[in-house]
């Protein structure tokens, strides 16, 4: 094993030309090694490595694996059959993580999606993938009809005398079903509404079995820790979340791109060496260090480590860990109407926070925008987001939708107030 | 019970329940719109947002959907809590950004639950200075209008239709602010129950659409406690009168029957109360012609008929106990005759007494609902007795209920609930000739004739009890399927069984009783529920007329009376003919001129149901009194003071007693043992409230000094009513009634009809006080015996078919049929044959052929019923001139040249 592949585990095999990795050559560098391993192990066994690995979920919530792994029932007595999905839905405005390792490796998902199968003794899984990833799609597609050419997937896997049967779902494409309980629905064929919790999926998931839907970028590590174990996972993170991270970078620097990286990691290291920094003759005004869906950072914090727990601490969320970066030259009230008008698009329309608040403060924005605000508004769209923060809603969309905007009026609360008082967008005619 | 604290006062609480449920249990004021006690929570318009504590060091709190909130233990609670009021506030002002302003022209307006929830939290200003959403609206049929630009997304109505109801024509469309209730084109609701749009929408996206046609605000209207007259469910309603019109019908709660819904035959079947066919003065017939006639003119003919020979009456099941009763005292009992057809006589008769003698008691509809199993012989239940049909889809909800309480998911959590279901059905089984409405929740369906249908509830109750009789030469098939069903109602805890008289079946109706007694013998306590066709058939019955056939074969009468009756409905229009024709002086007292009517010498005009008082039993044998809404112009009154008027004439001692309705009922106490119970279907009209009668108009009832203004400037006394406790006037008792004398939900506050949480002792529970009616038919013995007459297998017979009644929910009614709204959803007339059948008579949909039973016949298109079983045919009740035929029968089917 190279030292790559035990610096960087996930992205090691991904080839520079572009084309995915085969199942020979997934094989050929150790692949399915780790699922026959687990075949041999006791699925608690699986759960508890997982757990002491320290793995958090890496769709955005950052929930430990292992732990929401032991939730689900298993034993004889436990309702049949189980699933396990991958949420392969990556539609979050500046995420584009799960793509790389979808389009690079799929067959490292596949296997990752093999051992937590057997981990939750799930007989039936489902690749959740987002619509347009349509290269994807043809890879998972290639991906599934090697493994089960040889046995890796449907029944008896790898002489084991269990079955895993996995299915690829295109998404008919909405934000929405990127949420666990909305991706639920949306497999089932319903609208892809968020479902109440409790009770959880665990207990209550897909066709009201129990079920564990899980991130791409998770899955994919699975089969490294049942290789290497969980030590050797913990000591890839610099902080106390295990493993590695892809972190990505989208907006006006020199180059935009997607690492994978030790956890924790900082702002700087990633913005700096990885992306090059600021284009020239542009400052950094402030970044979405998660997605689209979390805070504004902004310069002070650029030596936060890049983790659930310190990101957290400087006010915002690792959420998916690939920033969106805001320069000087770009208007921060655009940006963010950009974002508001995105979510208010996305919103399910089910609870009433979310459809008429969203709607509400896109159309402040729209106006502040184009120069027909008024400073009342500014508090009308505080007001807005705090209906919408978390637990007034029926799930993450509306307070991850509140994040940017309520941050963006902190920090670039002059800018908002600018607008105002010249009725216009400052930054139309300065470029 | 539980104890929870809500702003520092300790309440005892329903653990069962959620907290919204708890709250407003208690009488609190708390906003919803997307929770309905029948519809349970999903957490979407997060209006109910309460504060709760982790104890009581706890100052923060967080907030809370309180209707997504289980109760738990010494829970302390906050609505008074500034956090939560400004975010409640906050959640309507979202609720309301696109809403219009047009309440002054909404007909929700007065009524309106998104009214009052404002009110409640206090928004009044709109921030929202944007452009509001729009869209296009629907036509939806006759029923109901559709406004969405209205809507608040509260996904209410889809939840009742689809989730609740079972509907399949309607669904939520588009995203974000701009979600769509609608079906996928114009054009009428499919579903039997969609008028409870009306109610179940919190504001005005859906009202309804004849209302609109003589509009006229809830504040407005004269209401009475009043139950439907359009089935034999004996739903409660409270109909609405202004200008001597009736204006509308809505919901009155009674949880033991009808709970929160009315189907929609009872909802809109009213308006043959305002029809032209209404009888509105005594009618004599000059000549060739019914001409109009002065009261006395016609009671003087009436009374002279009794000094000239026997006078027979003909009794109604759709009169009042009371109105059959004086006439059954008038006329004398021997000469007192069942408006019913000899065999329905029969069937009811036994129905009556299988209820009587046990030892299954009768089920309720809430006991249809809360049932964990059931089993319909030979009842096209949403046809027959359509509010019931709702009650069995929820019963088949019981076992999900069940096993997700096992795994900590709450009854209320709807959606949850229905996830872990995935459509999966609790053992419904349904034994009819033809496909039913229930069919899609059914576990299983048998096709069958009458005699099989018979024979599989007695294989049913063979296979639970050796002692039940065994059906002879039972098919293996046969066999196979009763040990399904009675395997599946032995491993019920609540097991209900359905039958009724729609088939014209004594052997379905015993075989029913079998398999109720057969359960109690297996130690199950088996319900059993009875269709019946008419809204007082049981209450007709138990005054023990005697059979029809005997006054067609009588001779040398001097007159008959018939009762609000349309004898053409109960035997063949040549039987009735030559009756008529040969029965001397023929009166008729009916609300409209039916054909019977208008071959009559006299005609008095009845009072409708909502012209008059009166008791009703339903098929539940509950004993419901219904009560006048508004005095009715010209010379209408109560059939039984017409007849009153007539004994008085003749000097009869107990015309002078019946002043009031009340003494009627005394005398009927007095005289029929089992009707003893009906004087406590409601309190006498000495009821008084700290000396006040209970008011039938609203305290807003507006327009008392100058409604009748352009007549004459005094304002008119309002009229007496000596029948009840209750005052044709705005002022009276200024608290809530025992319930029999409910006129309409409203407390201060609550102006929608979502005011009944405040009558009630618990969230959907019983009414204070209890719900109205009281049950007559108890089982009163324990002895157990089965009849032992189970028929021979269905034959089929070259060249014959076997005539059976087919009904419609629409159009088989006789009242309804004549409410415009009804009459166009009502099919065409028609006759039902198996395809197979059909090719052999080389006939399709909608050739005509000839039907002939006997000397009668009729031309019918054919209509082709996939599942119906060949050897049998199908008659739509009350939409051909086959209504009156005796079936079922055996007839011939000829194609027309």
């Amino acid at each position: 094993m190279s030292e790559l592949a035990m610096e960087r585990p996930l992205t090691a095999r991904i080839r520079p030309d572009g084309e995915m990795v085969g199942i020979e050559d997934y094989e050929r560098a150790g692949g399915y090694q780790a699922a026959r391993q687990a075949m041999q192990m006791e699925p608690r066994a699986i759960v508890e490595e997982v757990k002491k690995s320290n793995l958090r979920g890496r769709g955005g919530a950052g929930f430990p694996t292992g732990l929401k792994w032991s939730f689900v029932p298993v034993g004889p007595e436990a309702p049949r059959p189980k699933y396990l999905v991958a949420n392969a839905d990556e539609m979050e405005p500046g995420t584009f993580k799960d793509r790389l390792l979808l389009e690079g490796d799929p067959h490292q998902l596949i296997e990752g999606m093999i051992i937590a199968a057997r981990a939750i003794e799930a007989e039936r899984g489902y690749i959740f993938l987002r619509g347009e990833y349509t290269l994807a799609a043809r890879r998972i597609a290639r991906a599934l009809a090697e493994a089960e050419a040889r046995g890796y997937l449907g029944r008896n896997i790898f002489g084991s005398g269990t079955d895993f049967h996995l299915r690829l779902h295109i998404s008919a494409g909405r934000y929405m079903c990127g949420e666990e309980t909305g991706l639920l629905n949306a497999l089932e064929g319903k609208r892809a509404n968020p479902r109440a919790k409790p009770p959880y999926p665990q207990v209550s998931g897909l066709f009201g079995k129990p079920t564990i839907v899980q991130n791409v970028e998770t899955l994919c590590n699975i089969p490294h820790i049942v290789r290497h174990g969980a030590d050797w996972f913990r000591g890839l993170s610099r902080t106390a979340d295990g493993g590695t991270k892809l972190y990505g970078v989208s907006g006006r620097v020199r180059r935009p791109g997607c690492w994978e990286l030790p956890m924790g990691t900082t702002i700087r290291e990633i913005l700096e060496e990885h992306a090059g920094g600021m284009r020239d003759g542009l400052r950094l005004r402030g970044l979405l260090p998660g997605g689209a869906s979390t805070d504004f950072l902004t310069e002070q914090h650029l030596d936060v480590p890049m983790d659930f727990n310190e990101v957290a601490r400087a006010g915002s969320r690792l959420g998916t860990g690939t920033m969106i970066v805001l320069d000087d030259r770009t208007c921060p009230v655009g940006m963010v109407l950009n974002l508001t008008h995105f979510f208010a698009q996305e919103s399910c329309g089910w609870c009433t926070p979310c459809w008429s608040g969203l709607s509400w403060a896109e159309q402040i924005l729209a106006a502040i925008e184009s120069g027909d605000g008024h400073l009342e508004d500014l508090e009308r769209l505080e007001h807005i987001c705090r209906m919408v923060a978390p637990g007034n809603t029926f799930c993450a969309l509306a307070p991850g939708a509140a994040e940017p905007l309520q941050s963006a009026l902190k920090y670039f609360r002059e800018d908002f107030e600018r607008h105002i008082r010249e009725r216009r967008c400052p930054w139309r005619n300065a470029q | 019970m539980t104890i929870i604290y809500v702003d520092g006062r300790p309440y005892e609480v329903n653990p069962e329940q959620n907290l919204l449920e708890a709250c407003l249990g208690h009488g609190l004021d708390l906003p919803y719109f997307c929770w309905h006690p029948a519809l349970g929570s999903v957490g979407a318009c997060r209006q109910c947002a309460v504060k709760v504590f982790r104890d009581e060091n706890d100052t923060r709190g967080r907030l809370v959907m309180s209707c997504m909130t289980p109760i738990t233990e010494g829970m302390r609670v906050s609505i008074a809590d500034p956090e939560a009021r400004q975010f409640r506030a906050g959640i309507i002002e979202g609720l309301m950004m696109s809403h219009p302003h047009d309440c002054p022209v909404c007909d929700e307006g007065g009524e309106c639950h998104l009214q009052d929830m404002t009110v409640m939290t206090g928004h009044n200003y709109r921030r929202y200075s944007f452009r509001k959403r729009t869209f296009r609206n629907q036509y939806l049929g006759p029923l109901l209008n559709h406004e969405m630009n209205r809507c608040i997304q509260c996904y209410r109505c889809v939840r009742y239709y689809t989730e609740y109801a079972g509907g399949k024509d309607f669904a939520v469309l588009k995203l974000r602010n701009l979600v769509f209730f609608g079906r996928f084109q114009d054009g009428p609701f499919e579903n039997e129950f969609a008028g409870n749009l009306v109610e179940v929408c919190p504001t005005g996206v859906f009202t309804d659409r004849t209302l609109k046609q003589h509009y006229t605000r809830k504040w407005d209207l004269m209401m009475a406690p009043s139950v439907c007259v359009h089935c034999a469910v004996g739903c409660n309603i409270s109909p609405g009168e202004r200008y001597g019109m009736l204006r509308r019908i809505v919901n009155r709660y009674n949880g033991e029957v009808n709970g929160y819904f009315l189907c929609d035959r009872g909802r809109f079947g009213y308006e043959f109360v305002n029809s032209p066919q209404r009888v509105r003065t005594p009618l004599v017939r000059d000549g060739a012609g019914l001409a109009a006639a002065s009261r006395s003119a016609a009671l003087d003919r009436l009374a002279a008929l009794f000094t000239s020979g026997r006078v027979i009456g003909i009794g109604s099941p759709r009169a009042s106990v009371e109105a059959n009763f004086v006439l059954r005292s008038l006329v004398g009992p021997e000469n007192f005759f069942a408006g019913l057809a000899d065999g329905e006589l029969v069937l009811v008769r036994e129905v009556l007494s299988i209820l009587q003698r046990g030892p299954a008691p009768v089920a309720s509809l809430r006991e249809i609902e809360t049932a964990d199993a059931a089993l319909v012989l030979g009842e096209d239940v949403t046809n027959a007795a359509p509010r019931m049909a709702l009650s069995l889809r929820q019963t088949v909800r019981q076992v999900i209920f069940a096993r997700a309480k096992k795994l900590g998911i709450p009854a209320w959590q709807d959606h949850a609930v229905r996830e872990l279901a995935q459509g999966e059905h609790g053992p419904l089984f349904i034994a009819t000739p033809a496909a039913t409405r229930l069919d899609d929740v059914a576990t299983e369906t048998y096709r069958a004739a009458p005699e099989d249908i018979a024979r599989l509830g007695f294989a049913v109750a063979h296979a639970l009890d050796p002692e039940a009789p065994a059906v002879p030469e039972a098919e293996a098939d046969l066999q196979e399927r009763a040990g399904r069903i009675a395997a599946a109602l032995l491993a019920a805890e609540r097991p209900v069984i359905v039958s009724g008289t729609s088939l014209g079946s004594l052997a379905v109706v015993r075989a029913a009783a079998a398999v109720a007694t057969a359960l109690h013998r297996r130690g199950r306590p088996a319900r059993i529920a009875f269709v019946l066709q008419e809204v007082n058939t049981a209450g007709l019955a138990l005054l023990e007329p005697r059979p029809l056939s005997e006054v067609f074969a009588a001779d040398g009468l001097a007159g008959v009376l018939v009762l609000e009756n349309d004898l053409f409905r109960r035997a063949p229009a040549e039987v009735v003919e030559r009756f008529l024709a040969g029965a001397g002086t023929v009166a008729v007292l009916d609300t409209l001129l039916t054909p019977t009517a208008e071959r009559a010498a006299v005609v008095l005009p009845a009072a409708s149901f909502a012209e008059g008082d009166g008791t009703f039993v339903s098929s539940e044998g509950r004993a419901q009194r219904y009560f006048q809404v508004f005095v009715p112009q010209g010379d209408i009154q109560e059939s039984w003071r017409w007849l009153r008027d007539v004994a008085a004439l003749l000097a009869r001692p107990e015309a002078l007693r019946w002043n009031a309705l009340d003494d009627v009922i005394d005398s009927v106490v007095g005289s029929v043992p089992v009707l003893a119970g009906i004087r406590r279907a409601a309190p006498p009209a000495s009821f008084r409230i700290a000396g006040a009668k209970v008011p039938r108009q609203p305290h807003r009832y507006s327009g008392r000094t100058a409604m009748l203004a352009h007549i004459t400037v005094h304002e008119p006394k309002p009229p007496d009513d000596p029948d009840s406790a209750l005052a044709f006037s705005m002022e009276g008792a200024s608290v809530p009634p025992p319930p029999p004398l409910l006129p309409f939900f409203w407390t201060p506050g609550w102006n929608s009809i979502q005011s009944v949480n405040k009558f009630q002792q618990e969230i959907a529970g019983p009414l204070r006080a209890g719900d109205p009616g009281v049950r007559l038919l108890e089982p009163t013995g324990s002895a157990v015996s089965y009849h032992d007459s189970v028929p021979a297998a269905f034959r089929p017979r070259p060249g014959q078919f076997l005539l059976l009644r087919q009904f419609h929910i629409f159009g088989s009614e006789e009242l309804s049929a004549a409410a415009p709204a009804i009459a166009e959803l009502a099919p065409k007339p028609y006759v039902g044959l198996a395809p197979a059948d059909a090719a052999a008579l080389g006939v399709g949909e909608g050739t005509e052929v000839r039907v002939r039973l006997h000397q009668s016949s009729c031309r019918l298109p054919v209509r082709l019923f996939a599942e119906l079983k060949p050897g049998l045919a199908l008659l739509p009740h009350g939409l051909t001139p086959a209504t009156g035929w005796a079936l079922p029968d055996w007839g011939v089917i000829e194609r027309e040249p």
